[in-house]
């Protein structure tokens, strides 16, 4: 068999759209746009003008006003403070996926952690530094738990994971309702207010974003993001997670436990989420909430690691993009943009993301031509 | 090299009486790739016609091209001496055309007959499904071509033979003139391979034409007149058989001479490596798949276990690597019960395992070459530094000597990604990474399966090779060629058991046949049976 000849001008234009199509980070990119041009035409076809969408997108993330020339920091720091949940919440799904699990619980776990943070923050000595370190890695752990425990659940009964966290976003919801509300004084919707050493302090951001709620969380989750990519790229950890997570078979051909790599991956999972969970509780509020619904930042998580593509810098950055669209909600409605335009265009990137799978076949039937080219060669070759 | 019928000269315009089917000048691209180029194969009437090639050369694109799965990008086919355009396998019935696949295409829970009359059921004045008649054209059919296939069995309680003879009669029973039949010997004993042989021939006799896909030269000189060879998707000529020896053949496949001849040395035999003891284990769906069973393998020889593909070779080599669950008996390396120890520590002992599905459990194909050949060592030093992190320019560097000791051929070196490599070179780094955890033992299963005959050469002289440093190998083959060139002693194994160990000096193929039909006991054969 030989190669068919194409012309040298064909021939190079394809080897472009494989680099481009084999590169899941320039598909992301492509993504984006997409979902942009789609928002910016229905922006159109509503007569308000995009121009106001994408003034709006430029404050959220300089915070300088184009229309009054006005420089304001806060909205960096809202921008930021809402990205953080998201870029957390995106590596506890990007985790377990790279393990070759689907967690759907990142939510509950986010709960998990999110009350066992109150908790800290309610009973335990006010000693500053302390109480809110102790609060974040409590919530660490009590999250780790419960996404541990539906990774030991799929590992020893393979009860499937996607089953098993859904139910569990549903319990660890109403017991959280139901903890928070035996504390004394507590009523339907909030928790007497947490003494000051149990919020995660605002330092010099308070001054620098020009008191916006952003917190020292941010380096907790700058942080995090370096953890993820060093134990999945750089660890012993990492790699048996990785080729578990790629082909099972091969990874207990190798010695690898299986069972062992699928609990601790949820149990990473889920400490992710429950940090995310602790942020929230200790920067954005202070007092302990009744939750009355989901705050959706595990769902939303989801989407933040399919366009990151379960990478650690790819998460961070679209954990950041997905923040800029929920921040800039109020400052497009003061620009006459209505604001579901920002859930139109997250749709739209999680739609088009989904369609990779159709790029991801398209890809491994060239690798698989490419692969009967190469036996060919090496045939050629002589082996 | 024997007389190569020009290509010009099968250009010429057909008579219309001579041939059964002729494919002119066939033409079939596939992105990247022309699997048949300018192709011609011209088939007489009641002729067995073989069609030879490496794994792809093109030959099932051709007869999918005949059979109609694939529109041909150019040329034209002639049945009968008419120009026939083909577009389905439906199109190709019509024409008298016939298949019998690979893999069978068999209802199981359904009988013979019911199989047969699929989709074409004939019906009684009530419209009601007539399986007597029906099955009473089959018995009659059966017995013309000599089949013996019981039409009303179910197809799940018969053998892999019958299995094929029913999908023969499913063509038969169609009224087909031309049967192809694609690696017909692939899934057979040396007992249903000499069966299948005389029905091609009773076929033939019958006023039948087969087209015979192999890549098997001895089933050629057995069966065909006439060979039609193709190589890398073009034809190298068509040959009368009876004129043409098998070196010949094997010359125009591969393009180069080959030495099918594998020389060895007589074994150093050492103390016994592997120590197998009445060993039980069950398979997948919990039926006990080994049973009893014993073997001994000592160092400086190759063990080699003959049998039929589902007869316990994966449960026992899975048992000895430790990735299934023994239920009884004892396994033991070098004296040491390791019946209950982990994978990892049985590799650590120095087991090195190849595994039978390469791309299923030997590789992750989305990991590059180096990781991938690191799967074995990434938990100690070197790989390994200060307890947590891997060494990614260690794992590189020992990647660059494997490549270059065991002649790997990556594209983009270690950072290639293994699935981008070719089955042989896949192969290649496996072998190159078990033998390299220095193992005592080496268990390879089907080390060669869809490899072509270089790369074939090369593992089969890099296996004997370990055996002569003094390493024990116990193989598993499917395919009883490699079983007999490669190993010194052979235990046939059937449904579980070991029916009898020989040695492979100067067997007779027959008998290690016999044996795994399970038909031979040992002792009774002069042999002796159970652990070496």
């Amino acid at each position: 068999m030989s190669e068919t000849r194409l012309p040298s001008s064909k021939r190079s234009g394809r080897a472009a759209l494989d680099a481009f199509i084999g590169s899941n980070g320039a598909l992301s990119v492509l993504v984006v746009i997409l979902g942009f041009v789609c928002g910016t035409l229905i922006v159109l076809s509503v007569g308000r003008k995009p121009s106001g969408m994408y003034l709006a997108l430029l404050q959220t993330l300089t915070g300088y006003n184009a229309t009054s020339a006005v420089w304001n920091s806060r909205y960096v720091g809202e921008w930021l403070t809402a990205s953080m949940p998201l870029i957390l919440t995106g590596m506890s799904m990007g985790f377990a996926a790279r393990t070759g699990l689907f967690n759907i619980g990142a939510e509950g776990q986010y709960i998990i952690g999110l009350t066992a943070a109150q908790f800290v923050a309610l009973y335990f000595p006010a000693i500053p530094g302390l109480h809110w370190s102790l609060a974040l890695a409590a919530a660490a752990l009590a999250a780790a738990f419960w996404g541990g425990l539906v990774g030991w659940l799929r590992a020893r009964f393979a009860v499937s994971e996607v089953v098993a966290t859904i139910m569990l976003n549903y319990i660890a919801f109403f017991l959280s309702r139901y903890l928070t509300r035996l504390i004394p004084d507590a009523n339907t919707y909030r928790t007497p207010s947490f003494p000051e050493t149990a919020l995660i302090p605002r330092s010099f951001l308070d001054p620098l974003t020009n008191h916006s709620r952003l917190s020292v969380g941010i380096f907790i989750v700058l942080f995090c993001v370096l953890l993820y990519w060093l134990i999945l790229e750089r660890t012993k950890l990492g790699f048996e997670l990785r080729a578990t997570g790629l082909n099972r078979n091969a990874a207990s051909y190798a010695g690898i436990s299986v069972d062992r790599s699928l609990t601790i991956s949820m149990a990473i999972s889920g400490a992710f989420a429950g940090i995310a969970g602790a942020i929230v509780a200790l920067g954005s509020f202070n007092y302990g909430r009744v939750l009355g619904g989901y705050d959706n930042y595990g769902f939303n998580g989801i989407a933040v690691a399919l366009v990151g593509n379960s990478r650690a810098g790819g998460t961070l950055v679209s954990g950041l993009l997905f923040g800029m669209l929920a921040s800039a909600q109020p400052l497009m409605q003061s620009r006459q943009i209505p604001k579901e335009i920002t859930w139109i265009i997250s749709g739209l990137v999680v739609i088009f993301v989904s369609l990779r799978a159709g790029f991801r076949m398209l890809i491994e039937w060239r690798a698989k031509v490419a692969a009967a080219r190469g036996q060919t060669d090496s045939e050629a070759r002589d082996v | 090299m024997a007389a190569t019928t020009d290509k010009q000269d099968t250009r010429s315009v057909s008579d219309g009486s001579e041939w059964a089917v002729e494919m002119l000048g066939i033409r079939k691209v596939f992105p990247g790739i022309v699997a048949n180029d300018d192709v011609t194969l011209r088939v007489r009437r009641r002729e067995i016609h073989a069609i030879l090639g490496e794994n792809g050369a093109g030959k099932s694109t051709l007869m999918s091209v005949l059979f109609g799965l694939y529109a041909p990008d150019a040329g034209k086919i002639l049945v009968d001496g008419k120009e026939a355009r083909i577009r389905g396998p439906n199109d190709a019935r019509a024409l008298g055309i016939g298949m019998v696949h690979q893999h069978f295409k068999l209802v199981r829970p359904y009988t013979v007959s019911e199989n047969i009359i699929l989709g074409m059921e004939p019906r009684n004045f009530l419209g009601e499904v007539d399986f007597r008649g029906a099955e009473r054209r089959i018995a009659e059919l059966s017995d013309r071509y000599g089949l013996a296939v019981d039409p009303k069995a179910k197809v799940e309680s018969i053998g892999v033979g019958m299995q094929q003879r029913a999908e023969i009669l499913k063509i038969l029973y169609r009224d087909a003139d031309v049967l192809i039949f694609d690696e017909p010997t692939a899934v057979l004993t040396p007992q249903e391979i000499d069966e299948l042989m005389a029905i091609l021939k009773r076929l033939q006799a019958e006023g039948k034409t087969v087209i015979l896909i192999t890549h098997k030269l001895r089933e050629i000189k057995e069966a065909a007149e006439r060979c039609t060879v193709l190589r890398r998707g073009r034809l190298v000529g068509t040959v009368d058989v009876a004129s043409t020896d098998e070196s010949a053949l094997a010359e125009m496949m591969v393009g180069r001479a080959v030495d099918f001849n594998i020389r060895k040395k007589s074994p150093t035999l050492g103390d016994v490596v592997l120590s197998i003891r009445d060993l039980d284990v069950r398979g997948s769906r919990g039926q006990l798949s080994v049973k009893g069973l014993s073997l001994d393998v000592r160092s400086g020889e190759i063990l080699g276990i003959a049998g039929v593909d589902g007869n316990g070779q994966t449960e026992l080599i899975e048992a000895v690597t430790g990735l299934r669950r023994v239920e009884k008996g004892s396994i033991s390396m070098d004296g040491r019960d390791i019946t209950r120890v982990s994978t990892r520590e049985r590799a650590g002992a120095g087991i090195g395992h190849v595994p039978e599905d390469r791309q299923r459990h030997g590789l992750v194909l989305d990991f590059r070459l180096d990781e991938n050949l690191a799967l074995r060592t990434y938990d100690r030093p070197p790989l390994l530094r200060r307890r947590f992190f891997l060494d990614f320019e260690a794992m590189a560097e020992r990647a660059r000597s494997l490549i270059a000791e065991y002649d790997i051929r990556a594209a983009k070196g270690p950072a290639t990604k293994a699935r981008s490599m070719s089955g042989g070179n896949q192969q290649k780094a496996i072998i190159a990474r078990e033998i390299d955890i220095s193992p005592r033992l080496l268990v390879i299963a089907q080390p060669t399966r869809g490899l072509d005959v270089g790369a074939i050469e090369n593992i089969h002289k890099r296996i004997i090779a370990e055996r002569d440093k003094g390493r024990a190998v116990l193989l598993v083959s499917y395919e009883l060629d490699e079983v007999l060139a490669l190993c010194d002693r052979i235990a046939a194994i059937s449904k579980g058991e070991i029916v009898g160990i020989v040695e492979a000096k100067g067997v007779d193929e027959r008998l290690i046949g016999a044996m795994m039909a399970g038909k031979a006991r040992g002792a009774e054969m002069g042999m002796r049976k159970g652990a070496g």
